[in-house]
């Protein structure tokens, strides 16, 4: 009989580990392939050369929502990160922390969305670890997923790099990951066809490359939002960034929950979005190669790096004529009254 | 303060309604209006629908701030 | 999103913005006007209207962003409540970073505390019938607007018999602290009035800050295009020498308010004596629950009586918000009282005067 929840013994590392983990984690993962060897540690040949080296912890809640699951969400999420520094992404690890109590059922829909978000990334799950705490030690299930990627010759992006007369570019729209899952939380519920955004940005900066756009920096703009990762940005490369506000895409749904909720849309976490900056003459050729893509679709050019006058910052002209400065999130993100 | 938005009514129950702006729909008290109606546009504060909009009024405001204020200053003039 | 997007038209505001500076050029001083309310110091910053506004024209904000206003001793009863067994804390998003006199609820949450962001008071009450083995206390904070909506919520614990549910009420209303900041020396030449706490109360209760204090107010809707229209409109009043109450959001706002709503208010509510951050005491400025309504009233059910904190008698909020101070003249300002532990209400709100000054300082805005 299959067990229809995570008990304690199944982090026991007996007989029940050993079941759970040959007969619904690797075959859900490794679907139709090979799974790595169940040794203490995996190894990987890598080409030689620089590779980048990245880990990230998720917890979502909830953990299942529309347009994705806490699976896919973690596996584009570590995707992202080695993309975002130019790399391919190569090889990573899962590490679960599962809380007694998890429904088996949703456990192997996330664990069925890591197969299918690493198989169509093309990336391999080579190691994995799993725990269970007791009920009430944790929120259904955590993970923790490390990522190696290869590093491309040449391409080192930084927010850094970043210098007067470049463009900040956007893959499309803003706050979609965020309203999604605002809009089930308790307290805050509401109806509406938001999906999360989440999506593996790897092939987006793939193209990049092939067609030879210059790249001075890309960040995905998770939580924090856009806001938060233009100011970061700003700050390291010591740069006014000017952002359009009518340039800015937000689907009208997002925009319409952020009204009802006081929200502002930048500040609003993304999972599948980047933030590429570029010189002004690649601009255009990034926007037309953004475009084409299925992720790049409704790409925009949302802003320029000025020259500061003496202050990093950045500020960010209303369709109205005016202007504002733009700060980070300052902490957690809040539904307002006022 | 307070964080308003003007929603439209899809649905009408004894003490709340749902409203919709743009595909996103919320239920709200309507305890403080007298007549609630489909399609009524009400505005929406921390769940309860506290006054009505008027289109014809909208309206009316939009006209207001194209006037130009050249003419109402000849207006002026005149009077 | 009807109704809004058209009052966020850039051709239009941009047009109301050369309008503006007509209507400026008549005036022949520089002239200061509060905007009362915080949504309309949200608004002014999230739409960049600032830089817009003519250089004779200055606005500074006022007292209306009710969680700013809040004052300790209040916050010091919701912690006390939070920290009492088998009692959840539900509230607005926005009070959980206001500090009472020695921690505030986001703190207390971290600390183990069940301490809920509803975003409706009706949730609390759903909360309350989903935990019935639990005291679910909301935190009603907020003024004509938002009391009806915490009145609405007791009403339907009544009806639906709900035993579990009470209200901290700390409401307060708006014509009185305005009044008290018009007395006596005040540098303000005309209001900017709120847009939702007027579709409560309609335009009745600013006639006397016009007709006995001859200070102009308009009432204004919080859309860009609205709050430009409205300026234009308390321009004219002011280089025309008059002080009435004009109505800029009369698609919202009716001149004698929501009748309805002030029958509820009136019902559940009587009026009090509150204190206000910042302000000091006011007389009948607040909203206390009625008798008739005990059984929903936390301080009742809890036997609480508010702590009398005193304030730093060195915070010049009062004089920054009738605009005869600026923050950099306050001893405390970037010194004991930063956004991080504000100590008056013009730097506990995100967009207050002090609070804008800290992370930007006035002039150097969005030099954009």
């Amino acid at each position: 009989m299959r067990d229809d929840m995570i008990l304690l013994g199944h982090g026991s590392g007996g007989q029940m580990t050993h079941d759970l983990v040959n007969k619904v984690i690797l075959p859900l993962i490794h679907e139709g392939r090979e799974a790595p060897e169940q040794e203490d540690s995996t190894p990987l040949t890598l080409p030689t050369g620089e590779i980048r080296f990245t880990t990230d912890s998720y917890v979502v809640d909830p953990i299942i929502f529309p347009g994705g699951d806490i699976g896919d969400l973690a596996v584009n999420g570590t995707i992202n990160d080695l993309a975002m520094g130019g790399a391919v992404p190569f090889a990573l690890s899962l590490g679960f922390i599962l809380e007694e109590g998890l429904l088996m059922d949703d456990f192997t829909k996330v664990l069925r969305s890591i197969g299918r978000a690493a198989r169509e990334a093309g990336i391999q799950v080579a190691c994995g670890d799993t725990k269970v705490v007791p009920r009430g030690r944790g929120d259904k299930i955590f993970i923790n997923t490390s990522g190696v990627g290869l590093a491309r010759n040449g391409l080192r992006p930084g927010s850094a790099a970043v210098r007067p007369g470049d463009r900040l570019i956007i893959n499309g729209t803003v706050g979609d990951h965020g309203v999604t899952i605002m809009s089930m939380r308790e307290g805050l519920k509401f109806e509406s066809p938001v999906k999360s955004d989440t999506a593996a940005l790897h092939t987006l900066v793939d193209a990049l490359v092939k067609a030879g756009v210059e790249i001075r920096a890309m960040r995905d703009p998770t939580r924090g939002g856009l806001a938060t990762v233009a100011v970061e940005i700003a700050e390291a490369s010591g740069v006014h960034i000017r952002l359009d506000e009518t340039a800015i895409p937000v689907n009208k749904h997002v925009a319409a929950a952020c009204e009802i909720l006081g929200l502002d849309p930048l500040m609003v976490a993304n999972e599948g979005k980047m933030v590429l900056v570029t010189p002004e003459r690649d601009a255009k050729k990034a926007l037309d190669v953004m475009r084409s893509h299925p992720l790049g679709r409704d790409a925009a050019m949302i802003g320029e790096a000025l020259e500061t006058d003496g202050r990093a910052k950045v500020t960010l002209t209303s369709y109205a004529g005016g202007a504002r400065m733009v700060n980070k999130l300052p902490g957690e993100l809040l539904p307002r009254i006022c | 303060m307070c964080v308003a938005a003007p929603m439209k009514v899809v649905e009408v129950g004894e003490y709340s309604c749902v409203a919709e702006i743009d595909g996103v729909r919320k239920s709200a008290s309507i305890i403080a209006l007298e007549e609630v109606k489909v399609g009524d546009y009400i505005m929406v504060h921390a769940g309860l629908a506290i006054s009505k909009l008027d289109p014809a009024s909208a309206e009316e405001t939009l006209r207001l701030m194209r006037e130009i204020v050249a003419t109402e200053k000849r207006n002026d003039e005149i009077h | 999103m009807k109704y809004i997007d058209e009052f966020r038209d850039g051709a239009l505001a941009r047009k109301l913005v050369a309008d503006l500076e007509i209507e400026a050029e008549r005036l022949s001083r520089r002239v200061t006007l509060m905007e009362v309310c915080g949504t309309h110091t949200m608004a002014i910053y999230r739409h960049g209207l600032k830089p817009l506004f003519p250089e004779k024209v200055r606005l500074v904000s006022g007292p209306g962003c009710p969680v700013c206003v809040t004052p300790a001793g209040y916050v010091d009863m919701a912690i006390t409540l939070a920290r009492t067994p088998g009692v959840i804390i539900t509230t607005f998003g926005d009070m959980l970073k206001v500090p009472g006199s020695q921690t505030s609820l986001v703190k207390e949450r971290g600390a183990g505390r069940d301490v809920r962001v509803v975003y409706s008071p009706m949730d609390a009450v759903e909360t309350a019938k989903s935990s019935p083995d639990k005291e679910v206390v909301f935190l009603g904070v907020g003024f004509e607007t938002t009391a009806p909506s915490v009145a609405a919520a007791i009403l339907t614990a009544k009806r639906e018999g709900v035993k579990n549910f009470t209200v901290l009420a700390s409401h307060k209303v708006m014509p009185e602290p305005m009044e008290a900041l018009t007395k006596g020396e005040l540098k303000i030449d005309g209001y900017i009035c709120p847009a939702h706490v007027s579709a409560i109360i309609g335009e009745r209760g600013y006639r006397r800050l016009a007709e006995v204090y001859g200070v102009p107010c308009v009432i204004t809707g919080f859309e860009p295009l609205d709050m430009l229209r409205g300026v234009i409109m308390l321009v004219r009043q002011i280089a025309e020498g008059r002080a009435v109450v004009e109505n800029e959001y009369f698609r919202v706002v009716k001149p004698e308010g929501n009748v309805k709503a002030q029958a509820i208010l009136a019902d559940v509510f009587e009026k009090s004596n509150a204190v206000w951050r910042g302000l000091g005491p006011i007389p009948d400025s607040g909203l206390a629950i009625s008798p008739r309504y005990e059984s929903y009233d936390a301080m009742k059910k809890f036997k609480l009586s508010e702590p009398d904190v005193r304030e730093n008698p060195a915070c010049l909020c009062g004089e920054i918000l009738k605009g005869l101070k600026e923050p950099l003249d306050c001893g405390l300002f970037a010194t004991a009282c930063t956004p991080e532990n504000p100590v008056g209400a013009c730097m506990v709100s995100s967009e207050g005067t002090c609070a804008a000054e800290f992370r930007y300082g006035e002039r150097s805005r969005a030099n954009a």
